[in-house]
């Protein structure tokens, strides 16, 4: 599985420019669902149909990860930026970005070893090797994506993009495994969620499930005087109860804990106290859809080193290919 | 019906959102004298339908009354050494909970203490800063390890605090915002048994409203009516709270104005108020009301939307304080705003059967 | 185009009070469309058929929208001696509202945003952006009775700027108020003059500076195949110390938008734009920064999903009382507009 999470996070991606992941997912998943389809905003929907007696499942990833936009190229051949989502400042300085065109990035600082403050966004700027606007490899409007590899340190794994491609390789692992299902499940490959959940609002709708579960990374509390949250890594997979942006359905929490225990597979309940995810946007739709998470611990989110732990990606795998093939049993 | 009685129950019982079952097992109960069906959606929103009589040949017209019946609380977070880590649901002020006494529904429920470090303690610059939910802890008196036992990351964490009556019809106690809209939902329930009306009514208790109006948003869409009336607490003058940014208690319902409010039906209220002369007052809401109806108002093709708001002092802690006769007032205004709806009404909102204009 | 604009311009239509505007638009647009309603939340959408044949099957539903309403001031409340109190509707720098002059309620009645006099403001108080709770609007009432005869709680205010030519020739800058979006309203009545080989639904929207709320049922009643927002947009083209880009800039033609704040423009649609532009010869610009919301946000979230994109008139100083544009811009926009849809019969592409 290790090099199905590789080509992901390695593959670009940013909010909006999603071509790229979704045609490589949809290379990968073909042979094991029944149908798909790529919706206006760029959603993929697959469906692999169920033995019947089961329910309408949506299960959600989301394709896009964090970037920048480049809004202005000055003389000197600097390009200036805007933000593609939840980009943090105190990562910035020094990293690179690769565009789609494969034009490379650094980023750099007006005030660079003059300050020892944190940047404003307005005194960031990105230099492609470029002396005038005429000699630039990108273009008012490009998009660009952290430049950093995968790195496997065993049981843990490191790249740009955990948020959320460690989701997508658990659903797409999990439908590779699953057996025999009562369900019929959509597995819905989301755009722009970094942008607020944006795919998520359009694929429910169109999808209506009677269920809906996101598989997206979660935020933790176990490094050196961290923000306290009862989240760590290794510690498997958590199940969401709250974050910002919902309260998680206490029927479908309920349904993932009774799975997980029957199952023997290590679980974390989790709380978390900003943030939001696709199933914020799922039990919003239409007249209302019992919605849960199912979240990666994952560190360093939303900077180019997310951390995740290798044996909490597989409980995660394991866990949701459990529920795909259980029925959920409380009513909606 | 006692209100007072009503909303004693009604504040008592537990409803977090999300986990709004005691509550609404409670309003339950007081909607079935008066309604013809009952039902709960796929988010928890308790619907109740009373059919109007419509004379035969007119079309069917429905409105939303929407109050919500989830209260603002805690929830543990974590644990250590014994104690309860926190956090909110739905915006409490860390500062009026120290010493506050709660309620933790773990495996069972277990009353609990926030724990505060007594001023002895504390140097003097320590007394006057404000405590973060971080620096707060939960005290339930339980050795640690039955303390992981009955409790989970995840338990709601209600506010414990009995409901009293005051002086001159004034009560006090938690989840007033919105219980009281609810108790006046049930004044209009019980009013409409007494009043000939012709569109159906859907008397909503709505669900996690405090979590961005959540219950609101699915519950419309799903009933999709012609029409809807939310009704939530607004800012009564109190103490330290200026008169611009107030409204007067004991003044009746405050008839919101603004974007978020279909004119005519504002108009419409106001005119039924002044005609049946039950007081009330004017509410100036620029910009978003941040209620249910702001929800409502922009669901499908659009719902000609109202709000009305009850005086409530000290909004979000577990002391609210209201004026029993704000609450009947409200419930009476729908009521007879309910009972002069008609067709001319639905063709002055522009609802007609007829979509294009020609030109 | 300008007799139109100023129209428009002076129309009165803050955020939850389109109607005026409204009357002038479906006054100018009555004989060139086949139908109009107006819905629950004030939207007027227009229908035309399409006028021609051999249109493409998809997309064949084409939403086109601008939205009727401007920031504002609202009356909330009466002081003792007279003035009035009031909040802001939509995004207002409150740096800009001193000193003015504002219309209130149905009525017109007028009045001046006061403020205290220099000489009495110390030194040090000066250089820090003024109160807003200490602002009121004076509109000669010597006490709240008097006040309360002229002036209704919850009355909207808008400003008082008129209309003006500033130049006649090159890029014929106008002034005036509520470019945002009087601007893209200009745009769409010019749009419906024209006849397509599409259906369209022009909707021109309300309550979009409260957070796009008009765009957002009426694209749900339309359900439009693809839809083009029009708008009036940040032109920041003054003078700068840094070499930063200037969001748009006034005379360099209609802007595109690639992203703001409220999504992510169709690809399809942008490519569309730019290769009319470059055959025709249009000018265009992109609009250079992720800021700002437009209606495309609401409707490109509509049901299953709408490609959508905006296409803005560069107008400068937005959100204050008085903003500048150039009317070349602006019919560089109208043809851009036009001309795309003509060539989008044959079908968007991929």
């Amino acid at each position: 599985m290790k090099e199905l999470v590789k080509q992901l996070v390695e593959t670009y991606g940013p909010a909006g420019q999603e071509g790229r992941v979704r045609a490589l997912i949809e290379g990968i998943i073909r042979p094991y669902v029944d149908a798909s389809r790529v919706d206006a905003l760029g959603n993929l929907i697959a469906l692999k149909r169920g033995s019947g007696g089961g329910k309408r499942l949506m299960i959600a990833a989301h394709m896009d990860e964090i970037g920048v936009v480049v809004t202005h190229i000055d003389k000197k051949g600097f390009a200036r930026f805007g933000r593609v989502g939840g980009v943090q400042v105190q990562t910035m300085v020094g990293g690179r970005v690769l565009f789609g065109n494969g034009a490379v990035g650094v980023i750099g600082w007006e005030k660079w070893l003059q300050s020892r403050g944190v940047p404003a966004w307005e005194e960031l700027f990105i230099d492609v090797g470029a002396t005038s606007p005429d000699d630039s490899p990108v273009r008012v409007g490009d998009v660009g994506a952290f430049l950093r590899p995968f790195v496997d340190l065993g049981k843990r794994l490191v790249s740009k993009a955990m948020d959320d491609r460690i989701g997508c390789a658990v659903v797409i692992q999990a439908l590779m495994e699953m057996k025999e299902s009562p369900n019929d499940v959509y597995f819905v490959f989301t755009a722009q969620e970094e942008l607020g959940t944006r795919g998520a609002v359009v694929s429910a709708f169109g999808v209506e499930p009677e269920v809906g579960i996101a598989v997206d990374v979660t935020h933790i509390g176990d490094t050196p005087e961290a923000r306290p949250m009862a989240v760590s890594l290794g510690k498997g997979p958590a199940i969401k109860v709250m974050d910002a942006g919902m309260v998680v359905n206490p029927a479908v929490k309920q349904w993932m804990i009774d799975v997980a225990e029957k199952e023997g597979i290590p679980y974390q309940l989790e709380v978390l106290e900003f943030g939001g995810t696709d199933a914020r946007s799922i039990q919003l739709s239409k007249a209302g859809v019992p919605a849960g998470c199912l979240s990666i611990p994952c560190r360093y989110v939303h900077s180019p080193s997310e951390m995740v732990d290798y044996e909490d990606v597989q409980g995660a795998v394991k866990l949701l290919r459990k529920l795909l093939e259980s029925s959920p049993s409380f009513s909606s | 019906m006692d209100v007072v009685s009503v909303l004693r129950q009604l504040s008592e019982a537990r409803g977090l959102p999300g986990y709004e079952d005691e509550v609404r097992a409670c309003i339950s109960g007081f909607y079935e004298p008066w309604a013809d069906a009952v039902r709960t959606d796929s988010l928890g929103n308790l619907i109740a339908l009373k059919k109007g009589t419509r004379p035969a040949e007119t079309k069917a017209r429905s409105i939303m009354l929407a109050a919500h019946m989830d209260e603002v609380g805690l929830m543990v977070s974590g644990f250590e050494k014994g104690f309860l880590r926190f956090t909110h649901m739905g915006g409490v002020d860390p500062r009026t909970i120290l010493g506050q006494e709660v309620v933790v529904y773990g495996q069972r429920p277990l009353p609990g203490i926030i724990a505060t470090h007594p001023p002895h303690v504390l140097p003097p610059e320590e007394r006057n800063k404000v405590v973060s939910y971080e620096e707060l802890f939960i005290d339930v008196g339980l050795p640690e390890e039955e303390l992981k036992e009955l409790v989970r990351v995840g338990d709601p964490i209600a506010m414990r605090r009995e409901f009293i009556e005051l002086a001159e019809g004034y009560v006090s106690g938690k989840a007033f915002d919105d219980r009281a809209g609810v108790a006046s939902l049930l004044v209009c329930l019980e009013a409409l048994q007494n009043l000939q009306h012709s569109w159906d009514v859907y008397v909503v208790a709505t669900v996690q409203e405090e979590k961005g109006l959540k219950g609101a948003t699915v519950g419309a869409y799903g009933i999709a009516p012609d029409i809807a009336i939310a009704v939530d607490v607004g800012f009564g003058r109190q103490p330290g709270v200026e008169e611009k940014e107030s409204i007067v208690m004991d003044g009746g319902p405050a008839i919101a104005k603004g974007p978020n409010i279909h004119p005519v039906m504002h108009q419409t209220l106001v005119e039924v108020a002044k005609r049946y002369e039950l007081k009330h007052q004017l509410e100036i809401i620029p910009g978003a009301s941040g209620t249910d109806a702001w929800a409502i108002q922009v669901t499908r093709e659009g719902i000609p939307s109202a709000l009305l708001s009850i005086p409530l002092r000290y909004m979000h802690t577990s002391v609210e304080t209201v004026c029993i006769r704000d609450i009947e007032r409200t419930g009476r205004l729908m009521a007879l705003f309910i009972s002069q709806l008609d067709e001319s009404f639905a063709e002055k909102l522009g609802l007609g059967e007829e979509r294009w204009m020609p030109c | 185009m300008d007799a139109l604009l100023k129209k428009l311009s002076e129309a009165r239509g803050v955020s939850g009070n389109e109607e005026a505007v409204r009357q002038v638009i479906l006054e100018a647009v009555r004989e060139h469309i086949d139908g109009y309603r107006v819905d629950a939340l004030g939207n007027l959408i227009c229908y035309k058929k399409a006028r021609r044949q051999g249109g493409a099957s998809w997309p064949r539903k084409v939403m086109l929208a601008a939205h009727m309403d401007e920031v504002g001031l609202m009356v909330t409340g009466f002081n003792n001696d007279g003035t009035l109190r009031f909040g802001k509707v939509g995004g207002i720098d409150d740096r800009v509202l001193l000193s003015k002059q504002v219309l209130i309620g149905p009525d017109a009645v007028p009045g001046v945003i006061g403020y205290r006099p220099i000489h009495l403001i110390p030194r040090a108080e000066r250089n820090r952006p003024p109160d807003f709770s200490k602002l009121a609007i004076d509109i000669g009432a010597s006490n709240q009775a008097g006040a309360e005869k002229l002036v209704k709680l919850g009355d909207y205010v808008s400003f008082r700027t008129s209309f003006e030519v500033l130049a006649e020739d090159g890029l014929r800058t106008v002034k005036g108020k509520a470019f945002d979006d009087r601007a893209g309203c200009a745009v769409l009545v010019e749009l419906l003059k024209g006849e397509y080989a599409v259906d369209l639904y022009a909707a021109f929207t309300t309550q979009e500076e409260v957070g796009l709320r008009g765009a957002k049922v009426a694209a749900y009643a339309i359900a439009p195949d693809v839809a083009f927002a029009f708008e009036g947009t940040i032109c920041d083209d003054l003078p700068s110390k840094k070499d930063v880009s200037p969001v748009t800039e006034l005379g360099k033609g209609p802007a595109i938008t690639f992203m703001d704040r409220s999504f992510v423009a169709d690809r399809r649609l942008v490519d569309l734009l730019v290769r009319t532009a470059e055959k025709e010869g249009i000018p265009y610009q992109f609009k250079r920064a992720v800021a700002g919301g437009t209606d495309s946000g609401a409707i490109h979230l509509s049901r299953e999903g709408v490609p959508a994109v905006t296409v803005s008139v560069p107008s400068r100083y937005i959100h204050a009382p008085v903003s500048m544009l150039s009317l070349l811009d602006l019919e560089h926009t109208v043809q851009l507009v036009q001309k795309s849809l003509h060539n989008m019969e044959g079908g968007l592409g991929s």
